[in-house]
């Protein structure tokens, strides 16, 4: 069975970021990039499939400039068997772009199941699964926190509002991932050494014209200062009322 | 606490291949997320955290540089060091065993055992399934070891069936003892032919009669190791059990050499977490109205540790690249060994000093590196020795032998 993993390379959840001079990109410098932490939980999901139940191939594919090469080959490392890179200078703020390129590569690819993270971490758009699935028309089940193949069919679970809904969906489908759905490897020497050696194909992107422009880009506000309400027991009352009435949290 | 991004004033990162530097990230996100949350509490109660050796071991960490023949996953040595260097920037007892393990153990077996023990024991050490110990200190000869008193002596004749070697002796302060499936231990063999004692390395495995490994408690150092002796008592050791092409005590101490590579990388990772702690709570830590790290003295206490830092890791640079050609000596491995683990413990000592009393506790990293690392100054040719080594090298006069 192919399955392909459609990932985007972010900036590490953990750097602090700095808006750029223009005022509506990010400032790229001194940012560690990485592959969306749920585009991993995505590639996890395709090996333990491929590994356990149905052997085939797992491709990665990737939009972006030459830099998410490096995040491909981690998604290699962990196991994928191959890449392939759609090229483009920028990578603008419309995710129908994004779904437009990707859509172009996997019609005919023959993938029974294409997986996406749920949203990426940096822009949390969450569109690009569902929009992939609609311009290929395909079945798209999002946030996926349990999954079972059996045939031509999958059982999804899906974390909603108070519980859990169970999908049955027929293959080809497109899945979107959740946290919860498993436990990403940690790539292996062995798996980064065996990455080097696996191939990275090179296309243009086809993204077509963009409808969607970011006009401004803002960090949220500094945080205002601490403060210390008391000491001890006296403290609760003062700590709740300020809370009630300043904060206004509670 | 900002998150942890290494040292890297020289941009040493420019000197590392793509695949070594994602190694070293990828240990340096293990050891995060899976080791820095567990350490604290087993160094306190003093165990070694045995649940993660599936974890190392699934990452290709045991014996990493060996091919893949055997399981290992075939890394270069650079990549290896920066392995050893993120492990022990979580804990120098985690390095420990890989080091041991890997070096000390799997080495041997490869470079000196007999297809049958390569085959039968390094895929299992690899995946570990199997752990192993290097039994070479008594508790009577420690930076002589050539003059150990460990003794095997051969029974039935070589060849026959049921032949072997009948162990006695002591061994002390053996890193995994406890725990390991099988001990390398290094014990004199009287040679037939010419009358004199030659050492060699014997495979002893759990369970054989005789054999025994107390754990030794009461450590105020790598607390999170296990540490042990090694009790010998009319031990029977198959002729299969002899690694075949270890022949005198240059053998064990080849064997060293390598474990003294990695630990030569392994303490830059504890001077690193050390230095870490140490810049960040003097940006924080307000004292006579001002960031601590706004004094002159503070201030050249963390130009040193970053100059020694950064002196250090040049060293692993050019002593991983020398290796990995083939090219580097025994000598230029007790440079590095004998530099790195002085500067970590230094480094170690100033940023306790500069943490003042939260220095001393568990919610610090730094005391703990500062204990650990006073055992792995001492382990593995003590300091002095290796000054003798230099020593040799540069006069051609050997001080101790
Ligand atoms: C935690 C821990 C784990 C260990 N793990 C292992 C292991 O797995 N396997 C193993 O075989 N061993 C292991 N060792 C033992 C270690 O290698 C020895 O402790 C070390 O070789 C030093 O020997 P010693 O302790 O007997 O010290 P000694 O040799 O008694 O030395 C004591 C002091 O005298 C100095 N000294 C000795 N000779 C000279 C000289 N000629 N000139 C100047 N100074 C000298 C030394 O530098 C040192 O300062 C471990 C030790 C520790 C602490």
């Amino acid at each position: 069975m192919i399955q392909v993993v459609c990932v985007k390379q972010v900036a590490d959840t953990e750097t602090r970021v700095r808006v750029a001079a223009d005022g509506r990109n990010l400032d790229p410098a001194g940012v560690t990039w990485i592959l969306s932490p749920y585009d991993e939980i995505a590639v996890e999901q395709a090996l333990l499939i491929r590994d356990k139940q149905a052997p085939g191939e797992v491709v990665v594919v990737s939009v972006g400039g030459p830099g998410v090469q490096s995040t491909l080959r981690n998604a290699l490392a962990m196991g994928a068997d191959r890449a392939i890179h759609l090229k483009t200078e920028t990578i603008g703020p419309d995710p129908l772009q994004v779904a437009r390129a990707l859509a172009e590569e996997l019609r005919g690819a023959g993938a029974e199941l294409v997986w996406f993270g749920k949203q990426a971490a940096d822009d949390d758009q969450a569109q690009v699964g569902p929009m992939v699935a609609e311009l290929l028309g395909l079945p798209c089940v999002t946030m996926a926190a349990g999954f079972a193949l059996d045939g031509g069919k999958a059982t999804v679970e899906r974390e909603i509002e108070g519980g859990r809904e169970v999908v049955e969906v027929t293959l080809p489908a497109a899945i979107t991932t959740e946290k919860g759905l498993n436990d990403p490897r940690y790539a292996s020497l062995k798996g980064i050494m065996a990455a080097k050696r696996k191939p990275i194909e090179e296309k243009p992107a086809r993204l077509g014209e963009p409808a969607l422009e970011v006009v401004a880009l803002e960090l949220p506000p500094p945080r205002g200062a601490g403060k210390v309400v008391g000491q001890g027991v006296e403290a609760v009352s003062v700590l709740v009322r300020l809370l009630r009435e300043e904060a206004k949290v509670i | 606490m900002a998150r942890y991004g290494g040292v890297d004033f020289y941009q040493t990162d420019s000197l590392f291949s793509e695949e070594e530097r994602q190694i070293r990230d990828h240990v340096r996100d293990w050891v995060e997320e899976r080791y820095l949350p567990i350490v604290e509490r087993a160094y306190e109660e003093g165990y070694f955290p045995a649940d993660v050796i599936p974890e190392v071991a699934g990452m290709g960490l045991l014996g990493a540089t060996l091919p893949e023949k055997y399981g290992c996953a075939g890394v270069s040595n650079t990549a290896y060091g920066l392995a050893m260097q993120e492990l022990e920037r979580g804990d120098s007892g985690l390095r420990s065993f890989v080091s041991v393990q890997g070096a000390l153990v799997m080495y041997p077996i490869f470079t000196y055992g007999s297809e049958e023990q390569r085959v039968k024991w390094l895929p299992r050490l690899a995946s570990g399934e199997a752990i192993g110990c290097f039994g070479l200190t008594e508790p009577d000869h420690g930076s002589d070891p050539g003059s150990m008193i460990t003794r095997a002596v051969r029974k039935g004749t070589p060849g026959a069936a049921g032949s072997g070697y009948i162990l006695n002796g002591a061994k002390m302060w053996i890193t995994n003892g406890t725990v390991a499936d099988v001990a390398v231990v290094w014990a004199q063999l009287r040679d037939e032919a010419t009358g004199r004692d030659q050492v060699h390395g014997f495979l002893v495995e759990k369970g054989m009669k005789g054999y025994s490994a107390p754990e030794q408690k009461h450590k105020h150092s790598l607390r999170a190791s296990v540490t042990s002796e090694l009790i010998l008592q009319d031990v029977f050791v198959p002729e299969e059990n002899r690694l075949p092409e270890a022949r005198g005590l240059k053998a064990p101490l080849s064997c060293l050499t390598q474990a003294r590579y990695g630990i030569a990388w392994g303490v830059v990772g504890a001077a690193q977490a050390c230095f870490h702690a140490a810049k960040q709570y003097a940006g924080v830590r307000v004292m006579f109205g001002r960031p601590i790290g706004a004094f002159q003295m503070v201030q050249e206490r963390l130009a040193i540790m970053l100059t020694e830092i950064t002196k250090a890791q040049l060293l692993c640079v050019q002593l991983g690249r020398l290796k990995d050609a083939g090219q580097a000596t025994p000598e230029q491995v007790s440079l590095a060994k004998r530099n790195n683990c002085e500067i970590a413990l230094d480094i170690a000592r100033e940023a306790r000093d500069i943490l003042g009393a939260n220095g001393i506790t568990s919610e610090y990293p730094v005391m703990r590196h500062m204990c650990n690392l006073e055992s792995v100054k001492t382990y593995e040719g003590t300091h002095n020795i290796h000054t003798l080594v230099l020593g040799e090298a540069i006069t051609g006069i050997s001080a101790f032998r």
